[in-house]
């Protein structure tokens, strides 16, 4: 234990230390919109973004005896996390406020997940990886509780409880046999250990359990069943943040586990990851047409794609892990966006505005942000030009480079299923009559935010060689 | 000796474990709980950690299990209506349990844990001062993830008081504080009245 410790790990040290300052904020401030609480909390993100760009050298970094691990992959990752964050909680003040749930504990609550985010993509042994997913799994389960009035939410935040916790303790079974085996809960000893000894039976065993855990963090079929259910009983604001950075945070998990800790045994998981994903990609498009609620569709849509990102992870090479990467940041992108239209749509009253029906005729009322929608909703779809299609492109690219022509194939064939259901949101803004005429509009800085998201997907969909580019310089450390 | 100590705190945790998740009586399943942490903590002594076995027992039976105890008896849960349904759902539960039994017993026995592929500990001398160990484990090699437990629980008190608290209280309840602050005139009036006559 020395000072470089804490110099790496400056960020999150940082982040723990403004946290605590937000807490005292709320506690002290009388102010009805808790205005003091959100602006300090976004100065904590920005400043813990800038500590995490600019202190320490981008080598990589193992400190605090293995337990942490800072290489060019968690700063990237992190800073993507903070990013949505700061957007997330921009989109999230309006709507709090309109409905009247605004409170300082929201704000901290997000930090804390914010920062167990941060601990999960750089944990060094399977001790911080559980430490990190239950500090931002613990945060996520009150924030979906947070609007107390609501029966829907309230039983949204006790389906995720439970089947959380379930996940947690399969998780932990998992990480108990690896122990058992290699006798050490560093990943790398871990991993070094699994290409000695093989590991045999016992390793695949512990890899099942490892491999439930991971995909119920994502929402991967068949451990998918809480999430539509989640995504629509939460608040928007709340669905918002656990549909963007959450997701970076378990693509980061899976790597470190999965590809990191349990190399040795790729084989094996390779074949667990193609079922799961063939599963997701399957259910979550089909299921996703017949939705009527937007964020159910999304949710299914969420399904989906985290089967496209498990495409990337399971080719099992560097193209690969950066095509997935690449897909986790792009999809977190365009569904903040999408949330973020939902929730300006609800506008400022106290009704939601999550049924399909709700976008019929945006065009005629706001034709900016139906532009905006159209953008993030082709796409989600995968048309070219947008990020959407070179996410989709980058790990098919990488299927079919690893010689499973029949993966990619099953996987270009569901997107085109998949193109229905975004296209009907389009239909409804474009093609529909709206049923009032009522003007939609929030806030000066939620406006900018929004169509700084909508242009980002489109420029990333011009020039998607820039951020591919720091995704291969990420994962090759 | 040993032998016959692990075997009976074993077959008590066993017992009482499968209790716990039988008996139909809430409040029978909470003691049967106790009893299989009071088993556990038993086989802990036996491994000689002393200290987590000592403080199993003082922080789960005698903190967490007592409250639990507490909120079990307040809920009044109706046992009938948990158990709906018990029967629709058997075949699967029992296809999922015999296949996960069956896989642990494949791997996890004494062909593959057994003492010839993993020798056993060498046992410490008896001036061992495991809770000292313990200490500076917590304090050195393991702070990070011992400050991360910690905001753990930080987290769920946040999250306990924020989903609890109601805002102002809505009770009418004396105040104290403004009882002492009365005075005579705020509470006596004095009001003459002249006689009436008796009619």
């Amino acid at each position: 234990m020395n000072m470089t410790d804490y110099i790496g790990a400056l960020p999150e040290i940082l982040l723990l230390a403004l946290l605590c300052a937000v807490l005292l904020v709320g506690v002290f401030s009388a102010d009805e919109d808790r205005n003091a609480a959100y602006w300090l909390a976004q100065f904590a993100l920005l400043a813990v973004f800038a500590a995490n760009t600019y202190i320490g050298a981008r080598t990589r970094l193992v400190l605090f005896e293995g337990m942490y691990v800072r290489d060019s992959m968690a700063i990237v990752l992190k800073n993507f996390i903070l990013a949505f964050a700061i957007i997330g909680l921009v989109y999230a003040r309006d709507y709090l406020r309109a409905r009247r749930i605004v409170s300082a504990e929201f704000y901290v609550l997000t930090l804390m997940a914010v920062l167990g985010m941060m601990v999960l993509v750089s944990a060094g042994s399977l001790l911080t990886v559980y430490l990190g997913l239950e500090l931002l799994s613990l945060s996520l389960y009150a924030m979906v509780a947070m609007h107390r009035d609501s029966a829907m939410a309230s039983e949204a935040a006790m389906k995720y409880f439970v089947m959380g916790a379930l996940a947690s303790g399969l998780l932990l079974y998992g990480i108990s046999m690896l122990y058992g085996i290699t006798g050490s809960i560093d990943i790398s000893v871990v991993r070094n250990a699994l290409a000695d000894g093989g590991g045999g039976p016992i390793a695949t065993y512990a890899l099942v359990f490892i491999v439930a855990g991971v995909g119920f963090k994502l929402g991967a079929v068949p451990f998918h069943m809480w999430l539509p259910d989640v995504y629509e009983g939460a608040p928007t604001a709340v669905t918002t943040f656990i549909a963007t950075a959450p997701k970076i945070a378990a693509f980061a998990m899976a790597m470190r586990l999965l590809v990191d800790g349990l190399q040795p045994l790729s084989s094996d998981w390779q074949l667990m990851l193609t079922w799961l994903a063939v599963g997701s990609m399957l259910l979550g498009n089909v299921v996703a047409i017949v939705q009527s609620n937007i964020k159910r569709m999304l949710a299914y849509s969420t399904i989906a794609h985290m089967g496209f990102l498990l495409l990337g992870v399971l080719s099992g090479n560097t193209g690969g892990y950066a095509g997935a990467m690449f897909y986790a940041i792009v999809y977190a992108l365009m569904t903040l966006g999408a949330f973020g239209v939902v929730m300006l749509v609800a506008g400022e009253g106290s009704a939601e505005a999550d049924r399909i029906q709700d976008f019929r005729g945006l065009a005629q009322r706001s034709p900016w942000f139906a532009l905006v929608m159209l953008i993030l909703m082709f796409s989600l779809a995968g048309v070219p030009p947008f990020a959407g299609f070179w996410a989709k492109w980058f790990v098919i690219k990488e299927v079919i480079a690893t010689g499973h022509v029949w993966l990619a194939g099953l996987a270009v064939l569901i997107s085109v299923i998949g193109a229905y259901y975004y296209l009907q949101v389009v239909r409804m803004m474009y093609f529909e009559q709206p049923e009032h005429m009522e003007e939609v509009h929030a806030s000066g800085d939620t406006e900018i935010a929004l169509s700084a998201n909508g242009v980002a997907v489109l420029l990333l969909g011009v020039t998607p060689g820039v951020l591919m580019a720091v995704c291969i310089a990420a994962m090759r450390g | 000796m040993e032998q016959f100590i692990f075997w009976a705190f074993a077959a008590m945790l066993v017992f009482s474990a499968s209790m716990v998740i039988t008996v139909r009586n809430p409040v029978h399943a909470v003691l049967f709980l106790v009893v299989a942490f009071v088993a556990s903590s038993g086989l802990w002594l036996l491994l000689e950690a002393e200290f987590l076995a000592i403080a199993l027992v003082l922080v789960y039976v005698g903190a967490v299990m007592v409250l639990f105890l507490f909120v079990v008896m307040m809920l009044d849960i109706n046992v009938a209506k948990l158990r709906e349904g018990f029967i629709r759902y058997l075949p699967v539960g029992a296809t999922f349990a015999v296949a996960t039994i069956v896989a642990m017993g494949l791997v996890v026995g004494s062909r593959n844990f057994g003492l010839e592929r993993y020798a056993a500990p060498a046992r410490e001398a008896a001036d061992y001062n495991n809770t000292a160990e313990l200490g500076t484990l917590l304090y050195t090699r393991f702070l990070y993830p011992f400050e991360i437990a910690g905001l753990v629980l930080l987290v769920a008190i946040i999250a306990a008081i924020a989903l609890s608290i109601r805002g102002a209280r809505q009770i009418k309840t004396p105040k104290p504080e403004r009882q002492v602050e009365v005075r005579r005139e705020e509470r006596v009036r004095i009001v003459k009245m002249p006689a009436e006559k008796r009619t």
